[in-house]
């Protein structure tokens, strides 16, 4: 065990020593090779000059480039490939995948279930977020009240269907419930319910782990903008009497809601991509099925269903693909202004 | 702040102000109320797997982890001795014995001779027994069937009992899930994956951030968009092509396609464009001038790179190290495509997920396995709050 340890640790080191390896001995070597010699004459120096600028950037941003390249460029073309050949990728067939996954009843549940999941996880966990924003700005224990809020943030997807999955248990109608929602169910003469297992209100139950995580995203994103809005725009309205709620909604809300935005796509995101949830608590049964995990159910069933795995996972990337034309134009307007 | 606001714009009329202010320290509290019910609310999940782990398997499958601190009571039957174990005292015959161990902190609180009786009989009355004689039960455990006739049992009769059992922690199943369930074993993996997977990205995309903030080359604008969009290309986008490749590469080498190399690299792949929006966002922020001024003084752009601006960025450089690392750590999909599901490769979200399978109602288990692994991460957030915090704004905020 602890060579293992060891094992990775060393290739910490080789990896870095082969980085600046790289970085050093590419720029040493293009220095070399087109060395300035002292004797040259003004146009050649000046040729040789501009050849090592133009090249050195390169030269930086090569291992990133082909990193990027083979681990996510191609991909996407190879993907796009894959979704028109059979289960191997040997066979074509054309656009099969694609009608066969339109007709798929799996297919169909995830995508409504997706698109609960779009419609309530960001909003509820904006909505959370900006609420404890607000609320904890402006009372003395805030920071340790947004400190425990954001904690779930560190905890992993699967960690945490551990903590809910242990909230929702369900013990049998004559036990003592050990779960929390249950006991409190049975408190309140309730009947005691195996909630993962009731269809629909179980995705509901699934998307609560989600917003317990992305409240704490939310709530430091939107506090740092609330912090961010001029004090003389709330004194201002302070002045002309604007009550607590009235300032909330027409100045707050107004001011920071670009980064409201920026904060709902950004959970979008995530919530698109939910896989680890699902697979962890029900694994797409009682209708919780979700589009990632379909996909990585394809992948793997039966020695995996190549084709339609990629049809799958084209499916999510289309989903991404406005909000990744939207930040690429937020990012050069940026550009255009710097 | 409020208070303030309200003496300087109404300071004549005092019942007026103290109205206002009732009604604003009411605003208050619900203000205090409704954050510390969030509060509340967001970490009494996460409160009852840490206590929940800590307490004996026993009562965790008994009894609600938020009553961990007040005893349990529980039904338990126990068997009376036979007539072999009978003595005789002054003309009686006694069997005498001990439900529990006395010193164990339980006691009994009520007993009977049925299930249906459990809770008849208190202890220190007597009870008459179906064989013969009564019984007398005291609270610390130990009993007394007293008969004026000689026992003739051979098989020693039920006795229901309802104890209470004192608040038990323990470090027991802490101890079960490191050796018997494999977690200790993933945790070296899952170190094993994390530490090259969260370096070996550093450096890469610090100089290609370095590229992109402070070098003039065609092309330059573009890249910056193409890795704004690759940010939040669906890692879903590549498994496939990923894994049918790393299979081929497998099949040329005749090694195994589930390396920790291979997720390494993948990792490293993945978490590329985000590091170098970060690194670039931090790098073109610094001052101008410094780069200049080191230019004119005839620094190479790698001696600047290197003696410069890597010390400076360090502040952007440490958030991306907690990013990657929890994102790393807390990471399922890629390592089970990657790395696989076999015994000696795991990584603990796998485990955990594997557990939740087979384990589905040991919560003795799943809990403390499941504070395992995130302690990790709550250590590493905690400790490095601040970075982490800057780090989401850098990435968010400006449009990302």
């Amino acid at each position: 065990m602890l060579e293992q340890i060891t094992y990775a640790l060393i290739v910490v080191v080789i990896g870095i020593a082969a980085c600046f390896l790289y970085f050093w001995g590419s720029n040493w070597l293009l220095d070399r090779l087109l060395q300035t010699s002292p004797t040259a004459t003004g146009t050649a120096t000046v040729r040789s000059d501009r050849m090592r600028t133009a090249i050195r950037p390169w030269l930086f941003l090569a291992p990133a480039l082909l990193f990027m390249s083979l681990y996510l460029v191609y991909p996407v073309f190879a993907t796009l490939w894959l979704s028109l050949f059979d289960r191997n990728g040997v066979h074509f067939v054309g656009l099969s995948n694609y009608i066969w996954l339109f007709q798929d009843p799996g297919f169909q549940q995830s995508v409504f279930n997706n698109l609960m999941w779009l419609i309530i996880v960001p909003s509820l966990s904006t909505g959370f977020g900006l609420l404890v924003a607000v609320l904890a700005d402006r009372l003395w224990w805030g920071q340790i009240a947004k400190s425990m809020i954001f904690m779930p943030m560190a905890i992993s997807f699967v960690g945490a269907s551990v903590i809910w999955k242990f909230v929702y248990d369900y013990r049998g109608p004559d036990s003592t419930q050990i779960g929390v929602v249950n006991a409190i169910v049975s408190a309140f003469g309730g009947e005691p319910q195996a909630w993962i297992t009731v269809p629909f209100w179980n995705n509901i139950f699934l998307m609560v782990i989600l917003i317990w995580i992305q409240t704490g995203f939310a709530m430091v994103i939107l506090s740092a903008a609330l912090r961010g809005i001029p004090e003389e725009t709330l004194e201002a309205a302070r002045i002309d009497g604007a009550s607590d709620i009235r300032m909330f909604f027409d100045i707050m809300i107004p001011q920071i809601f670009p980064t409201i935005l920026v904060v709902w796509t950004t959970i979008t995101i995530v919530v698109l991509k939910i896989f680890d949830i699902v697979i962890a608590m029900t694994n797409g049964q009682w209708s919780t099925q979700v589009l990632a995990n379909l996909m990585f159910d394809w992948m793997f069933r039966g020695g995996g269903d190549f084709g339609r795995g990629s049809t799958i996972a084209l499916v999510i990337m289309f989903a991404v693909l406005p909000i990744m034309i939207w930040n690429i134009r937020n990012a050069s307007a940026e550009e255009t202004t710097r | 702040m409020s208070t303030e606001v309200v003496t300087s714009t109404l300071p004549a009329d005092r019942s007026a102000l103290r109205g206002y202010l009732a009604q604003l320290s009411w605003g208050k509290v619900a203000a205090h109320l409704a954050l510390l019910a969030l509060v509340v609310l967001w970490t009494f999940p996460t409160a009852g797997l840490l206590i929940s782990s800590l307490r004996d398997k026993d009562q965790l499958t008994t009894s609600g982890w938020w009553t961990a601190l007040v005893s349990t009571e529980t039904n338990e039957l126990a068997r009376l001795g036979t007539a072999a174990d009978q003595i005789e005292e002054n003309g009686t015959w006694h069997i005498r014995g001990k439900l529990f161990e006395a010193d164990s902190g339980r006691s009994v609180v009520a007993f009977g001779t049925s299930f249906e009786t459990v809770a008849g009989t208190l202890p220190g009355q007597p009870v008459e027994m179906r064989d013969g004689g009564e019984i007398n039960v005291a609270a610390d455990g130990s009993y007394d069937w007293v008969s004026p006739t000689p026992f003739e049992v051979t098989r020693g009769p039920r006795l229901f009992y309802v104890v209470s059992i004192p608040p038990e922690f323990t470090l027991d199943n802490y101890i079960e899930v490191l050796n018997a369930e494999g977690i200790g074993r993933s945790f070296i993996n899952s170190f094993t994956v994390t530490i090259p997977a969260t370096v070996i990205p550093i450096l890469i995309a610090a100089f290609a951030a370095y590229a992109l903030a402070w070098m003039t080359f065609p092309f330059r604008t573009v890249l910056v968009a193409a890795v704004v969009g690759l940010i939040v290309v669906p890692l879903q986008m590549s498994l496939i092509p990923l894994l049918r490749l790393y299979n081929d590469i497998a099949g040329i080498t005749g090694g195994s396609s589930k390396t920790y190399l291979g997720i390494w690299l993948a990792h490293t792949g993945f978490g590329l464009p985000l590091a170098i929006y970060l690194l670039r966002n931090y790098m073109a922020g610094l001052p101008r001038e410094l780069m200049e001024s080191a230019r004119i003084d005839g620094a190479s752009h790698f001696k600047i790179f290197t003696t410069m601006v890597l010390p400076l960025s360090f502040p952007a450089l440490a958030s991306f190290a907690i990013f990657q690392f929890l994102w790393v750590w807390n990471d399922l999909l890629v390592a089970t495509v990657f790395l696989g599901n076999t015994e000696s490769t795991l990584v603990l979200t796998g485990r955990l997920r594997e557990l939740l399978g087979s384990r589905g109602d040991n919560w003795e288990i799943l809990t403390s396995g499941a504070f395992i692994s995130i302690i990790v991460p709550l250590i590493v957030f905690f400790s490095l709050q601040r970075y982490f915090v800057r780090g989401l704004l850098a990435g968010s905020v400006k449009g990302g």
